[in-house]
């Protein structure tokens, strides 16, 4: 019975649930789907300095994103770790011999623990992939006023412009480190 | 209490990222590699419910649960560089990191250690965000 807990969804299961999120949370207490916001809000709560991006009511504002992202971590340990898939994930055979092409061997969790992993960080490539491409996340979420939930899904669900052009540079920054940055960092 | 709610909304919506596969590093690549439908169908078949569920929302003028109208902040379409930039920015981070801010969250929750370095850079790209945004072009 249990079986579809560890067992992972098609996209026309999980796609749609993801898309309900949106309007559950407008229905629940008219708030936006959005994540990266949280980021701010922890800025905002234990080192705003003088900057004033971070001087406004984070409690007020925020308080309900920062539990809701409480929530994402407990989901992530119920559905990665509780109730985790035991296979490797069905990925397309090219992608995987691509994939080992760049040094990937490990490919039986979520990511390569040839580079995440804390012995990984100390490598070249997972220091870039974690603490620059980290970096990169933070900084340009909060640049472009949004991240994937808060533009791609949110903020186009909403048919926003705004968000329909930086969904776009999203999937072209991708576009760019797959195939003209990585093939020079492994 | 009255936060309870986003509480188990988060974990329902952490959950399904799992299960959905979509805070896979592989996953990510498998997409940017034009592998395989996947990533594709997540984000289309989501987006697409999104717009019809907003659609519903604003014909029917569909009321929260404590009765009020259900308003919607429309993002702020008169600056776009902001956008391309901040977006290609965040495009090369959600690449090398295989996540995007909620996935890193849920990645950590897994177990997965190593993902609170991330998340501290994250939160270090923010910052900075923040004390240099009047310098930046928007």
């Amino acid at each position: 019975m249990t079986e579809w807990l560890s067992q992972p969804w098609p996209w026309y299961i999980a796609g749609p649930l993801v898309g309900l999120m949106v309007p559950w949370l407008l229905y629940i207490g008219n708030k936006p789907l959005g994540i990266s916001s949280s980021l701010r809000h922890t800025c905002a709560a234990c080192f705003p300095g003088r900057i004033a991006f971070f001087q406004y009511d984070w409690k007020s504002e925020g308080l309900w994103n920062l539990i809701f992202v409480v929530g994402v971590f407990i989901g992530g340990f119920l559905g990665g770790s509780l109730f985790s898939n035991p296979d490797p994930i069905a990925l397309s055979a090219t992608t995987v011999t691509e994939l080992r092409g760049l040094g990937i061997s490990d490919f039986s969790g979520f990511v390569p623990s040839d580079f995440f992993s804390w012995s990984g960080l100390t490598t070249m490539p997972g220091f870039i992939m974690l603490v620059i491409g980290g970096f990169f996340v933070g900084f340009g979420a909060r640049y472009a006023g949004g991240c994937t939930s808060g533009h791609a899904i949110s903020g186009i669900s909403n048919l926003q412009l705004a968000s329909l052009v930086a969904a776009i540079a999203f999937f072209a920054g991708g576009l760019i480190v797959t195939h003209f940055i990585y093939p020079f960092i492994f | 209490m009255a936060h309870l709610k986003y509480l188990v909304t988060g974990l329902v919506f952490g959950f399904i990222l799992t299960k959905a596969e979509v805070i896979s590093w592989f996953r990510i690549q498998e997409m940017f590699r034009f592998h395989d439908i996947h990533m594709y169908g997540v984000i289309g078949s989501a987006v697409f419910i999104g717009i019809i569920s907003i659609q519903i929302i604003k014909r029917f003028n569909v009321k929260d649960i404590h009765g009020e109208d259900i308003r919607i902040a429309p993002k702020d379409s008169t600056q776009m560089k902001r956008y391309v930039i901040g977006g290609l920015i965040f495009g090369f981070g959600w690449a090398l990191t295989g996540a995007c801010p909620g996935p890193l969250f849920a990645l950590l929750g897994s177990g997965i250690t190593i993902f609170i370095v991330p998340i501290l850079a994250a939160l270090a790209g923010t910052w900075t965000y923040g004390a240099f945004r009047e310098k930046l072009p928007h």
